[in-house]
């Protein structure tokens, strides 16, 4: 077996896009950005390349760590690297941070050509679809013609979905981890509340913060701890927290007293430290959006009868937000039109969260599914 | 781990199916009967629940679907495939009349093997005052994975009552010879090819 270890340092790229996209949402954006990495080589055939989708607050640093910041390892680093289960010694691996995010891809927080101000409130709000079509063009920048195989998590998982939809002679696996074929009216609601925790905060100024020099930490923050409960399984949480108290907390206040709230103010505050609340407006919105058998009276099997990919669709049994039968669906879909797709149900304490988690069955599933992909 | 004579009855199933037609495989375990299936052309989708076989069948590199029978093929619509197989499971599953009528919903016909629990070693070991452990009922009392002890007769009676035709019938013996008389005596594995009554 070959050594598994980290890739090492990586570098992040940045690749400006001249010709105009058009987006769902009716506008053209006339240029734009997306900052990406890649690990290991792309072979001569250019048929080993794998395109790593992210999630809701994810970003295109997904495996190894900057020379000066070793610490900052890639959300997805124990998945990626030479001997890991997406072996960098095979595949040619890329990263991205998808249109609309805020790690170095134009988004809401970048400079809008027109006013030389951040686009702000007036940067479109995109979709799965758009996301898609922003990666076929970076993948014609890199000369791959087709992907060896698609990956990602929850709304990564989406993207994974509607690439073999959208571009089905591109994609030769689709790895759907932790994901669901559509939003349930329970999800949106969640999205909602996180959204209007962003969009009533006083300093979110119609999404023009930047013009007053503030940032709506309070709403962010509180959409982050309200997300955050939903990765989580109650199972999970009653473990690591249960209803253990901070030593030096007081009673009979409202102050910080058990520790799963300490936890999730951090979580919270960390987030809010970094991420753009646009940005996640956006994220969520395109989650809400996403939902590829609209255009076929709600016909999931009809929306992916004419993909060619074949398919992993992985689900963890305590995860509610996305739950083993939303994959079950995408599963049920796949196999009324005959399509090659293999389902893996694993047990995990973690919920959502699961899917970035260092499992050894979950992680052994998807090296055996890797190696037999054809490079 | 692979039943030696596992084989035998995939050959048998194999030859009741034809080049471009589908198959489910139920309790598929490593995917050795749709790795069979495959090279003679024939598209298969498995069903397994133990996380172990699951993985092994993903290496493997055929179609599996981690799935509990229990819970029925609620999932696959009707006539779904052109053949649904359960190879020596019938005997695990609880809700025997259950699945044969899943199967024949979402399959054009079944492939149905079990062990035959009227085979004359295992008469034997009960008429010695023991239950039988043999090639095709490999576990001891107190670790088997079998549910339900049944008969070719009782198979027979079972598909009678519920409209179930049969089309083909194999017994094998415990060293997989075909047995030609006395089935519910000589065979130890059987074999059946089953479809909807008209």
């Amino acid at each position: 077996m070959a050594e598994r270890s980290s890739i090492g340092p990586v570098e992040e790229q940045r690749l400006a896009f001249t010709d105009p996209l058009a987006l769902a949402a009716g506008v053209t954006l006339p240029a734009w950005a997306l900052a990406y990495e890649t690990y290991g080589t792309l072979n001569a055939a250019r048929s080993n390349a794998v395109l790593i989708c992210h999630a809701l607050s994810g970003h295109h640093h997904v495996a190894g760590y900057y020379a000066d910041a070793p610490s900052n390892l890639g959300w997805w680093d124990n998945l990626i690297g030479p001997g890991k289960p997406l072996d960098t010694n095979r595949f040619f691996v890329v990263g991205v941070n998808n249109l609309g995010g805020c790690h170095g891809s134009t988004g809401p927080s970048s400079p809008n050509p027109a006013t030389g101000q951040p686009w702000g409130a007036d940067f479109p709000v995109v979709t799965v679809d758009d996301w898609v079509a922003a990666q076929a063009k970076l993948a014609d920048a890199l000369g791959i013609d087709a992907w060896a195989a698609v990956v990602g998590g929850s709304l990564g998982g989406m993207q994974a979905l509607q690439w073999t939809i959208s571009l089905p002679e591109r994609v030769r696996h689709a790895l759907v981890i932790a994901a669901a074929p559509r939003l349930t009216a329970e999800n949106i609601a969640f999205n909602d509340v996180a959204r209007q925790a962003i969009l009533t905060d006083p300093e979110f100024h119609g999404g023009h913060f930047y013009r007053h020099g503030v940032r709506p930490t309070r709403g962010l923050r509180l959409a982050r701890m309200l997300g955050h409960i939903t990765y989580l399984s109650d199972d999970q949480m009653a473990e690591k927290f249960g209803r253990k108290r901070r030593p030096e907390a007081g009673h009979f206040g409202y102050g910080v007293e058990f520790e799963i709230e300490s936890y999730l103010h951090h979580q919270g505050d960390k987030f809010a430290g970094y991420f753009d609340a646009n940005t996640y407006l956006l994220m969520t919105r395109a989650l809400d959006y996403f939902d590829p058998a609209e255009a076929y009276g709600g016909d999931l099997a009809a929306a992916l009868a004419a993909t060619r990919a074949k398919y992993l669709v992985v689900a963890f049994s305590t995860d509610w937000r996305f739950s083993p039968a939303r994959s079950r669906e995408i599963v049920s879909a796949l196999v009324k039109h005959k399509h090659a797709v293999t389902y893996a149900e694993i047990a995990s304490p973690h919920g959502h969260d699961a899917f970035l988690m260092d499992d050894q069955h979950y992680h052994a599933v998807l090296a055996a599914y890797l190696r037999n992909i054809k490079t | 781990m692979t039943h030696p004579l596992k084989r035998h009855d995939f050959d048998v199933i194999a030859s009741w199916m034809k080049a471009g037609e589908t198959v489910l495989d139920l309790g598929c375990g490593e995917g050795e009967l749709l790795q069979l299936l495959g090279a003679r052309g024939v598209s298969g989708w498995g069903i397994e629940l133990d996380p172990g076989l699951m993985l092994a069948a993903v290496e493997n590199g055929v179609n599996v679907i981690q799935s509990d029978l229990d819970a029925g093929l609620a999932g696959f619509e009707d006539n779904a495939f052109d053949h649904v197989v359960l190879s020596r499971t019938l005997q695990t599953v609880r809700h025997t009349q259950q699945i044969l009528a899943e199967m024949l919903r979402v399959g054009r016909e079944a492939v149905v093997s079990f062990p035959n629990f009227a085979y004359w070693k295992n008469r034997m070991a009960v008429l010695n005052g023991r239950m039988p452990v043999s090639e095709d009922l490999p576990y001891q009392w107190y670790d088997t994975p079998n549910v339900r002890f049944f008969t070719m007769l009782d198979f027979e009676s079972l598909c009678d009552g519920m409209g179930i035709v049969m089309r083909n019938r194999l017994v094998l013996d415990e060293r997989g010879a075909i047995v030609t008389e006395e089935h519910n005596f000589l065979g130890s594995l059987a074999v059946y090819r089953i479809g909807r009554g008209s």
